[in-house]
Formats: structure tokens, sequence, C-alpha cells
């Protein structure tokens, strides 16, 4: 596949040519020492402001642009469906303060989907406030050290492998706990390096199963018998859940608390960056300290409920990003029980199809099946004096956005792949074609790359060196 | 001809889909989702419309709730522009050589933010202005060392509650400073009562949470060196003067206002600025200028080393996704405006405001606004007796009160604070007068 991307000369808004400032008379409105009497923000015709957007977003790479493989993302196609309902006036035009009887159907729908949630992830109840999912991370550390307290237990150690996201260490890190990393063996959970840090400061224990090697970690029951052994919780990433539905849940695997990815699994756009949503569902004995309100029904209807004394309180305002939780309660009714297995099935049979297609290219270490993604290494290139950011760049010459890469740590010169299930084999076979060809392209070729995006490759290093992060402190520094 | 699936498996060596699954032990299988099977797009589209359907929308119903959040409209180029889908389907721009349009307008809307705020960094978005408040009270602790933050009294409690959450594990304590009665501004007296060199932060927001001006920026400055965080509406700083002349550290805010519908509580935008000094203490992700390879203007996201993938542990935060979209929808909303039309927008809400606090006075038993001095869209109104009876009176004839202030502040357990925007009409503004005539 060839591949050109747009490039436009696009100026800044902020550099676009104004239109006069006019007289905008606030002298009876704001008190003297507060009013400001100009804004350094150019009036500009609504269709060149439109122009500007389009021509930036042709300069842009979105899952429907193109083949997207960028592990443990879950870069999925998100069905246009539900972007229709998210815009409904029933949905955007809400109040989150409004009288519960004019929201029951907002209250509904959320109570509904909190049920399905539970039913996914074999979990007794859902809190659907967490913003993203590290937010549902922090969540879930938060109801675990309330539980450990409300037992008159304080502990402070969170356990970790060193294949986890970033976000756990980060997540454990912004609470105080202690981290306890502890190595893998096989590309699995090390039972015994487990057992030897597992005690009675273990407040949890965070694992994502399949891991982000994309092995499933088949001693699930064992590692959760020697984490509830030491009186810890076990904690569930959902960021790999997409490769799991219906095959097995983190209840079944004897997991405490879970948080969702719902931009990733449930395939609400992730938006360039956000909005996401991180529902957490957690075992019965945590209930108490959801966050609130916490969503009930009676005779009366559904209602918020704030009575509730043991509760962690809020992590955000009002009741998670409802626009998203309409699109992932849209998606489920859509796809179903048998839908959903089908979503797995096929995550794992693309991705063991890559896998397999890629042998011989680069390097897989660790042999056995992979659920939906896994991760190659680029390492015997490094003789050639080719890295694995030269094959990410010279991968986008052919219209893919490239994998993961340098993660999990572990593995040298890593690159994370997850097709997920919305890709055909005939984009599958183009991507594996397209890498097994820059594989054998001359050092000089790859270092150059990438040739065909709106810009060459970027000077990162320059950026950090002295950030300027605005148009303000571009003009000072006079580098615009 | 073969499918996909029979054709992959094959190419495996494989028979079935469930050999690919042989690794999960049958201890921990499942035989399927507890839930019904999939549904025709049609047939969900039809159920959750109509599930919907049991809302009361602003749109029905004139609605006086602001509170943080505002129903302010949004043309239609804004949506447009966020309906791009190499917008809305993009992931965060970790690649910049085929993401430069989403990096660009990510850098317009942190240098659309400072201009508004007066500072010279801002980061991408937080989930929302009460996580942007937990994130500015621990940046001030990284900056300052002290372990005490100072946040208004009257402050939402829903951000009070999410700063208690984000001070957990900190050693950091909240305390409150109340207002003064008459003004509804911060009380200075108490506010100097309460600095001490334990001290590492101190809130305000203008305008504040009763709607009123906090005319005492340069005052407070001047009390304390503590981190100054100033929360502010970022359509009333189109004519307000930005907190980065009254020497601001650290400026958050709800964004919501600015192009996004109000959407039940979500997503929001949580902005984050700062002063240059402290960028690498920020929290979020940021986007640099830079240049590429040939010389040409580019941008990339940077100061990873902050952040969460890099640093783990040590990181200024855990965010990692955040609120692009609506950075992007604030920035569309902010240019499409331009600076005409902002200062328009802000001025029409001060007035309506203004005027709504007018006439509701004059109906007997209601007194408005409680608080002496310049409100932005929104003010108090205290009622002579039993505020929860106006208003199931007022639902009870379609209209929508205020936000009822007894769950915020007990002293006002008899007000509500009511907000307006251009959207309302002025039937709408009539129906609820004529409502409140009624049940006073």
């Amino acid at each position: 596949m060839s591949f050109r991307q747009a490039y436009w000369d696009e100026p800044l808004l902020l550099e676009k040519r104004s239109a006069p400032d006019d007289r905008v008379d606030v002298a009876d409105l704001v008190p003297p020492n507060l009013r400001r009497e100009r804004l350094g923000i150019p009036n500009l015709p609504e269709h060149e402001v439109v122009r500007h957007y389009t021509r930036l977003s042709q300069m842009n790479f979105g899952i429907d642009t193109g083949f997207y493989p960028l592990g443990s993302c879950t870069m999925k196609f998100n069905p246009k469906f539900t972007e229709e309902l998210a815009a409904l006036p029933a949905v955007a035009r809400m109040h989150p303060d409004q009288d519960e009887a004019t929201m029951q159907g907002a209250l509904r729908l959320l109570y509904e989907l909190q049920d399905m949630l539970a039913r996914i992830a074999g979990m007794d109840a859902v809190t659907l406030q967490p913003a993203a999912g590290a937010q549902g991370e922090y969540t879930g550390l938060l109801l675990a050290q309330a539980y450990h307290r409300d037992r008159g237990e304080e502990r402070h150690q969170v356990i970790l492998p060193d294949t986890a996201h970033g976000t756990n260490f980060a997540s454990a890190g912004m609470l105080g706990f202690e981290i306890v990393e502890i190595p893998s063996k096989d590309g699995r959970v090390d039972l015994k390096a487990l057992e030897a840090a597992a005690g009675e400061k273990t407040l949890a224990f965070m694992l994502t199963n399949p891991n982000t090697l994309g092995i499933f970690e088949d001693r699930v029951l064992d590692i959760a018998e020697v984490v509830h052994d030491a009186g810890g919780l076990l904690y569930y990433d959902g960021a790999n859940f997409n490769a799991i539905l219906g095959r097995t849940s983190p209840g079944k695997m004897n997991f405490d608390i879970v948080h969702f990815n719902l931009h990733k699994t449930f395939t609400t756009p992730h938006g360039g960056g956000g909005p996401g949503a991180g529902p957490v569902g957690v075992r019965g004995p945590l209930e108490p300290f959801l966050p609130v309100p916490v969503i009930g029904l009676d005779g009366r209807g559904y209602h918020l409920n704030y009575d509730r004394p043991k509760s962690i309180g809020k992590v955000r305002a009002w009741y998670g990003n409802f626009a998203l939780l309409v699109r992932a309660y849209a998606y489920i009714l859509r796809m179903g029980a048998d839908g959903l297995r089908e979503v797995s099935d096929h995550a794992v049979l693309n991705a063991n199809y890559v896998r397999h297609r890629l042998q011989g290219v680069l390097d897989v270490p660790f042999g056995g099946l992979r659920k939906h993604e896994f991760v190659a290494s680029a390492a015997k290139l490094a003789s050639r004096g080719v890295r694995t950011v030269d094959l990410a760049k010279r991968l986008m010459d052919f219209g893919y956005h490239p994998p993961t890469v340098y993660f999990p740590h572990l593995v040298e010169e890593a690159l994370m792949i997850e097709p997920t299930e919305t890709e055909t084999m005939e984009t599958l076979d183009g991507f594996v074609d397209a890498l097994t060809k820059i594989v054998g392209e001359s050092p000089e070729t790859l270092h150059g790359a990438p040739h065909n995006t709106s810009v060459a490759r970027v000077d990162e290093v320059q950026a950090a060196r002295d950030p300027i992060l605005s148009w303000r402190t571009a003009k000072a520094r006079g580098s615009t | 001809m073969p499918s996909d699936e029979d054709e992959m498996l094959q190419a495996m060596g494989l028979q079935r889909i469930d050999d690919l699954f042989a690794d999960i032990p049958a201890a921990v299988r499942i035989p399927k989702i507890d839930l019904p099977d999939g549904l025709p797009e049609l047939t969900v589209v039809r159920h959750v419309t109509s599930l919907l359907s049991a809302n009361r929308t602003m749109a029905e119903m004139p609605t006086f709730l602001g509170g943080g959040l505002y129903d302010h409209f949004v043309p239609a180029s804004v949506r447009a522009i966020t309906s791009r889908s190499e917008f809305y389907t993009a992931y965060t721009p970790y690649q910049p050589e085929l993401s430069q349009g989403l990096l660009q307008a990510l850098w317009e809307y942190q240098s659309l933010i400072c201009e508004l705020t007066g500072m010279d960094a801002a980061n991408t978005s937080m989930y929302d202005a009460s996580t942007a408040l937990g994130e500015a009270a621990r940046m001030a602790h990284r900056i300052h060392g002290g372990n005490v933050f100072l946040v208004p009294r009257a402050l939402r409690h829903n951000r009070k509650a999410v700063l208690a959450n984000y001070l957990n594990g900190t050693g950091v304590e909240a305390r409150e400073v109340d207002y003064d009665r008459g003004t509804g501004m911060l009380d200075l007296t108490k506010l100097e009562a309460a600095l001490s060199p334990a001290v590492c932060g101190v809130y305000v927001e203008n305008p504040n949470f009763l709607g009123r001006f906090e005319e005492q920026l340069a005052e407070i400055r001047a009390l304390t060196g503590a981190v100054f965080v100033v929360g502010v509406n970022p359509i009333a700083q189109a004519v307000v003067r930005p907190p980065g002349d009254f020497g601001a550290d650290i400026v958050i805010g709800e964004g919501q206002s600015l192009g996004t519908a109000v959407n039940c509580g979500g997503p929001l935008l949580g902005i984050f600025a700062c002063r240059q000094e402290h960028v690498r203490k920020m929290p979020g992700r940021v986007i640099g200028l830079t240049r590429d390879v040939k010389g040409h203007r580019a941008f990339c996201m940077t100061l990873q080393t902050r952040e969460q993938h890099i640093r783990r542990e040590k990181a200024m935060s855990n965010i990692c996704t955040n609120e692009s979209l609506l950075a992007v929808a604030a920035a569309a909303f902010v240019a499409v405006q331009g600076s005409n039309g902002l200062r328009r927008l802000a001025a029409e809400n001060i007035r309506r405001a203004k005027e709504l606090a007018a006439s509701i006075d004059k109906i007997s038993g209601f007194t408005a606004p409680v608080f002496n001095g310049a409100h932005f869209n929104e003010f108090v109104v205290r009622y002579k007796g039993d505020y929860s009876a106006v208003h199931r009176g007022l639902l009870a004839r379609g209209v929508h009160g205020g936000l009822s202030l007894a769950r915020q502040l007990p002293e006002l357990s008899d007000s509500a604070l009511f907000a307006t925007t251009e959207r309302q009409k002025a039937d709408d503004v009539n129906r609820l007068l004529q409502a409140l005539e009624a049940v006073a």
C-alpha cells in the first residue's frame, strides 16, 4: 500500500489576520479593578475556522484512516450509530443537578449499564464515576485502602509485575503506597517471587490478564490464593479485557476489583487522547465503599443515593462521562453475549495470525499462544544500526499507524502489536508484507523515514530542552 | 471462497477458534456472558431513544441550573469540527509525524487558554475542574513543600470531596477559609488568620461558587508567598483581567462552557495552566513547539519524563487518557467566537443574570441577589420559607429552578443558586417569574 499524507502550511489561528475588535462596553457589568478591555484572540470568519480545522484533520491519522495496531490501546473501529445516540438532546441537554424525577431515563441507563458490566466481569457492583482507566485504578486502590481500614488494617504495599502498565505504578505512587515490583519468569508472574513479596503489608496485587505480552497468566487461581492468603486484594487492570470476553471473567479468576476501559473494549472513540471512561467493579465486601452517589432503584423509581457512610466520597464531579456511557451501553446491547464473545474470538485470531506470519521476520520472545496482542523484538537488527523507532517511522510511509514501541520494558527493542477484531485478513496481510519489506530495507532509507507524512522526523529532544507550550511563550522567545 | 477465519486458522494449522483459547484453564472458563444476545442497530437505536425519552431535557423545560456546568449554545461548526473522524477516532498522538493536525490543534488550545488566563503554559486537559483542583493542590505541595492547602469554604461540595481524595497519601490537609456574609467574597481577615509557613497554596475562584466576582485577587496575592491557584470561568475571562495579571501561579477551571454540551455531567474539560517556571512540575499531557529534521515547524508531546509511562510511581500524575477532544472543541469554540463574540457572550451573561436577579427580587418572599456586588451568570436567591417547596412548585409548573444550597452550606439552606445563559428565551424567563409568583 502506498500512502501520502496531506501537508498544508497552515498558519496558527493566532497568526491569521483578524477583523478589528468591536467595542464591547462592560463598564456597568465588571468591577473596575477586574475589567479587561482587550482579548488577544483573532476575529475570523466561520468558514476560515472550519477550513483551518479541516486542513489540520487531513494532517491526522485515526482508525477511520487506517490500521492502528497500537498495543494495549485496543484501537478497534468505532461504530457510527453510537455517535448519533450520544448527540441526542436527551443526553446532551441534561444537567446533572436536575431533580431525579426529571432524569429517570438517564438514571435507568446508568443502572442497567452497571448491571451489564457487573455481569461481563463477574463482579457484584459497579461504579461508573471514574473518568478514565488510570482514574479507575486510583479509585480501585482507594476502595482497597478503605476496605482494609474498615477491618482495622493499615496496609501500604502494592505489588506489581514488571510487565504492568505505567499507570499502575503512578496510581499507587500518587496515594503514597510503597511499590514492590516482581520480575516475570517466562513471560508470566513468578509465583515464588510473588509468595516472597506478599505479606501483612500487602494492600493489593495489580495484574492484567492476559498480561502486556499478550500471554494468559494460566496460574491465576494460584496467584489469587497467594494474595488472598496474605490478606491482600487482587486487582484486575481491564486494559486487556478485549481478549477474554465470554471465555473467562475477572470474577471467575478470583479478582476482587476490576476497572474497565470503555474506550478500549466497549469502543467509545478515543478522541485523540480522550475522553474515556473507567468504571470499576467490585466484589460484595467492597460495595459499601463505592463512590457516591450510588444509583438505586425502589418503588418510586431510580434515585441517587448519597447516604453511604463508608463511601470513599468522590473521584470526580457528578456521575461519570455520561455521553461515553451511553455509547458503551448501546454497543453492549448491539453485540450481546454472542457478539462480545466473537469480539474476543477475532481479536485473538488476528493477533495470533499476525504473530504467525511475522515469525522469521522479527523475533517474538516466549513461546505459546497469545491472546489479543503480542510483543516482537527488533533487537537483532541493531547490528545493522536499525532500531525499533526506525521501523515504526517507516511503517507510516505505508499508511499504517505504528505499534506501541519500547514497552513492555523487559523486551528489548519492543514492538507491541494489537490488531483488534475489526480488521480483515487483507489488512493484516498488507501490514505484515509492509513490515517484512521494511526489515529488508537499507539503514539509510529507514533512518530517513518517514518520507510520506505531513512532516519529516520530529525533533522531540529540542521540544523538551526548552519547552514552548504556548504562542505567548513562543513570541517572548522570538521562536515562532 | 473460504472465510478469513477459516483461512487464518488453516495458515496456523489450527482447526477451530477454541484452539486459540487452550491456554485458559478449565477452572476459570465461563460458558458465556450472562447477557442476552445481540440486537440489530435499528432495534438498539429505538430502544435507547425510547429509554432516554423518560428524561425531561433543558430543551423542554426552562432550567436555571449552573453550579459549575452551563448550558451555553454550541455553534454547529464546533461539532462539525470535532466530528472529523481523523480527530475523534485517533489515539493519543504518540507518533508526531502522523499526528501534526491534532498536535497543532492541541497546541493552539494551550495557547488560547494562556491568552484567556495570562499564563505561559497549559496542559491539554484534566478530567474536569474538580480533578484539576486536586492536581493543583498536589502541584502546590511539590513547589512549596508545605502541608496545608487553603480553599474557600464556599466551594462546591463535589470539588471539596474530590480534593480530599486527591490529597490522600500526600500528608497535605485542605483547610477552609470562610466568606464574607455581605459580599460573598473571601473573608480576608479569616484568610490572614489561616495563613502560616505551612500553607503551600491558596485557592480562590473568580467568579466564585456563589456567582460573585472575587475582586480581591491583588490583595490575596499580597498576603501570601504560597502558590496562588485561581479557578476561572473561561467565558468570564473575556471581560475579566486574567489571573496572570494578579500573580497567579496556577489557573484551573471547568472548560465545558467552551463548546461542549452539559451531557449530564460528562465528559468535561479540566483547564490547567501555569507560569513557565513551574512547567516541569505540572501534571498531564503537554504539546511543545519544535522542528522536523527538514526545519519545518512541528509539534510533539513533550516533557514526557514527568508522566506515568516514563516516570512511573514518581510521575507528576497518573493521568493518561484525558479530555483531548473537548480541548479541540474548546479551541474551535473560541476561534469561531473570536474576541468580539466571546466578549459579547460574557457581557450578555452578566447582564442577563443582573436583570433576572432584579426581577426575582421584586417578587414577594424572594431576595436576589443575596450577596452585594457584581455576578457573572449566577446568583443566590433566598426564600422566606422552605426552599424545597419552591423547587417542587416550579417543577409542577414545568420549570426547573436553581441548585438548592441546603446540601452545600447550611446557613444558605433557604436559598438556591440560579443560573442563566444566553440560551434561555424571554418566554423561559417569563415562565420562571410567573411560576415563582405562583408558588411564593
